[in-house]
C-alpha cells in the first residue's frame, strides 16, 4: 500500500504532507486569516500616522521618507516568522499528536522544515495586506525599494525562523509551561536590532551584540536604502552569514530537544 | 519457519531511580497476535513506545521486521503502525484532513481512494466531515483505527483498541481486526484491560507485573496453569502476586 518501503532520508512528499496539515488547520478558520492580517496591519497604520506626524515636524523625516512604515513591516516580518514557527509547533503540543507524528516515517527536520515553510506562508498572509494598504493610505510603496527588499525579506524570515526553531526546542525541553517564551523570546531582540533608529543609538558595550544579530544589520541596510538609496552589500553577507550560523543552531537545539524528548518519553504525554 | 516480527532483548528503560521496564525479553512471531497485560503502571506503554521508537531504551535490544529499532527505525516505520485512545489526532482537523495527512505521511498511493476506502470499512464516513475533537469518544477510536491501518501494516500496536466503544461495535472491531490479520498475514501486538476480547483475539499472552513479564503462554495454557476458568481470574492472580489455585506467592503480604 504504501508508495516505497525503503528508508528513505529525506522526502518532500512527508514535507508536503505536514504542510496541509498545517494549510488544513489555517482553512479551518477565517478568524485565524484575518488575525494574522490583523496585527501588522494595525502596526502600520499607527506608524504611518507617526510617520505623517513627524514628516511634517522633523527636516530627518523629510529625507527618510517611509523608514518608519517599512522599518514596522519589516519588524513584522521578523516577528511573524518566529510566531509562525513557533504557533505552528505548539498545535502539535495542544492536540497531543507528537506520538502519533513521530510513529510515523517523518523526520524531525522534515517536521522543522515543514513548520519553516508554513511560517513563511502565514508572514505572507499577514504582511502582504498592510504592505498594499500602505500604498493608497501614505503613498508609501515598500515594493519600490526592489532587490534589497527581497533580501532584507527573506533574512528576516529566516532569523525569525531560526530563533522559533529554538523557542520550540525549549519549549519541547520545558514542557507548555514554558509556552510564553514563543511569545517572549523575538521582543528581547527587538531593542538590539535598530528597528526604529540606527545601532550607533545604543551604548558603546552594546553595539557589538547588536552586530551579532543578523537583523541588526538588517534594519541599518533597509535606513540606507531607504534614506540614501543605497544598499549596502557588506550589511547584507554579514546577515546572511550569521543567518545561516543561527539557522543551524536553531536546528540543533530543536533536534536536541527532540531527541530527550525522546529519551525522557515526552513525545506521548506532552499536551494539554 | 516462523520468523520473529518483534524480538526483544533484555531491554530496560528507567526514569530517574525509577525502573520502569526491567531486563524484559519476549518475541513475537509473525502472523500472531500477541497481548501485553499488567495492570496499571506494569509498563506496557512504555514497552510498546520503545518498540515504536518514541522512547529510547536505558538498556537493551530491540528488533523490529528484521530491523534494529535503535540504528534504523526510519526503514521500518513505513511498514508498522499504532492506535492508542490516549494519544489523539489534531481536533481541528476533520477526521478526512486527518486520515489524507498520516496517508501522505505513510507514503500511502492513491490517498483520497484509501481513505475512503477505510471509512467504508469502519464505518466512519458518516462523521468523515466532522472535526475530529467533536466526535464521541467511540468514533475517535474508530478514526484512530482507521489512520493505523492506512499503510496496510505488516505490524500493528494497538493500546486498548475497544476502550470506549459499545459492545456491539467492539466486537465489530475485534472480528474486523481478526479478519484484517488473516488476510495480510499482519502482527498485532495489543495491550488490553478487556479480558474477553485478549481471550478472544490473541495467540499468545504476555503477563507483565512492575515493569517485568511473570509469565507468557497461550490463553489456553494460562487457564489450565493457573487452574481459571477465564483470563480475569489469572490477570486478577498474577496482578495480585497469587500463583496457581490465588495461593499467595512467598513473601507477598496480601
Amino acid at each position: 500500500m504504501t508508495g516505497s518501503l525503503q528508508r528513505s532520508y529525506f522526502s518532500v512528499r512527508r514535507v508536503a504532507a505536514m504542510v496541509l496539515r498545517y494549510f488544513y488547520l489555517l482553512r479551518g478558520s477565517i478568524a485565524r486569516i484575518v488575525e494574522l492580517a490583523y496585527w501588522p496591519t494595525m502596526q502600520m497604520l499607527i506608524w504611518g500616522f507617526m510617520s505623517q506626524f513627524l514628516y511634517e515636524h522633523s527636516e530627518w523625516f523629510v529625507r527618510a521618507g517611509g523608514v518608519l512604515i517599512a522599518a514596522v513591516l519589516l519588524w513584522d516580518v521578523m516577528f511573524r516568522s518566529n510566531i509562525g514557527v513557533s504557533i505552528s509547533f505548539l498545535e502539535e503540543m495542544w492536540s497531543r499528536n507528537l506520538g502519533q507524528l513521530f510513529a510515523s516515517p517523518l523526520r524531525p527536520y522534515e517536521w522543522a522544515l515543514s513548520l519553516l515553510t508554513i511560517s513563511a506562508i502565514r508572514t505572507m498572509i499577514g504582511i502582504l495586506p498592510a504592505a498594499l494598504l500602505a500604498i493608497p493610505l501614505y503613498h508609501f510603496s515598500i515594493f519600490e525599494m526592489g532587490f534589497p527588499l527581497i533580501a532584507f525579506f527573506l533574512n528576516l524570515l529566516i532569523f525569525g525562523a531560526a530563533v522559533g526553531l529554538a523557542v520550540s526546542g525549549l519549549v519541547l525541553r520545558c514542557g507548555l509551561g514554558a509556552e510564553s517564551l514563543a511569545w517572549a523570546v523575538i521582543f528581547a531582540i527587538a531593542p538590539l536590532s535598530g528597528i526604529y533608529y540606527p545601532i550607533s543609538t545604543l551604548p558603546n558595550w552594546l553595539q557589538p551584540i547588536a552586530y551579532a544579530l543578523p537583523s541588526s544589520h538588517v534594519f541599518e541596510g533597509m535606513r540606507a536604502a531607504s534614506i540614501e538609496g543605497i544598499f549596502l552589500a557588506d550589511r547584507f553577507v554579514w546577515s546572511i552569514t550569521l543567518n545561516i550560523l543561527y539557522l543551524i543552531l536553531g536546528l540543533c537545539a530543536f533536534l536536541y530537544a527532540f531527541r530527550v524528548a525522546r529519551h525522557r518519553g515526552q513525545l506521548l504525554q506532552m499536551g494539554e | 519457519m516462523a520468523i520473529e516480527a518483534i524480538k526483544v532483548h533484555d531491554l530496560s528503560k528507567h526514569f530517574g531511580e525509577i525502573i520502569a521496564v526491567n531486563n524484559l525479553s519476549f518475541d513475537v512471531m509473525q502472523g500472531e497476535i500477541c497481548a501485553l497485560l499488567g495492570g496499571n503502571g506494569a509498563g506496557k506503554t512504555t514497552t510498546i513506545s520503545m518498540l515504536l521508537g518514541l522512547l529510547i531504551p536505558s538498556s537493551g535490544a530491540i528488533n523490529v521486521l528484521g530491523s534494529n529499532m535503535l540504528l534504523d527505525r526510519y526503514r521500518v516505520l513505513p511498514r508498522i503502525n499504532f492506535s492508542s485512545p490516549y494519544v489523539d489526532l489534531p481536533k481541528r482537523l476533520t477526521a478526512r484532513e486527518n486520515l489524507m495527512v498520516y496517508a501522505k505521511l505513510y507514503g500511502v498511493n492513491n490517498p483520497k481512494k484509501r481513505v475512503e476506502s477505510l471509512s467504508s470499512d469502519l464505518v466512519i464516513d458518516q462523521f468523515l466531515d466532522r472535526p475530529f475533537g467533536e466526535l464521541s469518544s467511540g468514533q475517535k477510536t474508530r478514526v484512530s483505527l482507521a489512520k493505523s491501518l492506512l499503510n496496510n501494516p505488516d505490524l500493528l500496536f494497538l493500546d486498548e483498541p475497544t476502550a470506549s466503544l459499545d459492545p456491539d461495535t467492539a466486537d465489530w472491531i475485534r472480528s474486523y481486526l481478526i479478519r484484517y490479520q488473516r488476510n495480510y498475514g499482519a502482527t498485532i501486538l495489543l495491550a488490553s484491560h478487556n479480558m474477553a476480547e485478549v481471550e478472544r483475539m490473541c495467540d499468545n499472552v504476555v503477563m507483565m507485573r512492575d515493569g517485568s513479564i511473570v509469565d507468557r503462554a497461550s490463553p489456553k495454557a494460562l487457564l489450565t496453569k493457573y487452574g481459571r476458568n477465564n483470563l480475569e481470574e489469572v490477570f486478577l492472580d498474577i496482578a495480585r502476586g497469587h500463583t496457581k489455585n490465588g495461593e499467595v506467592q512467598m513473601g507477598d503480604s496480601q
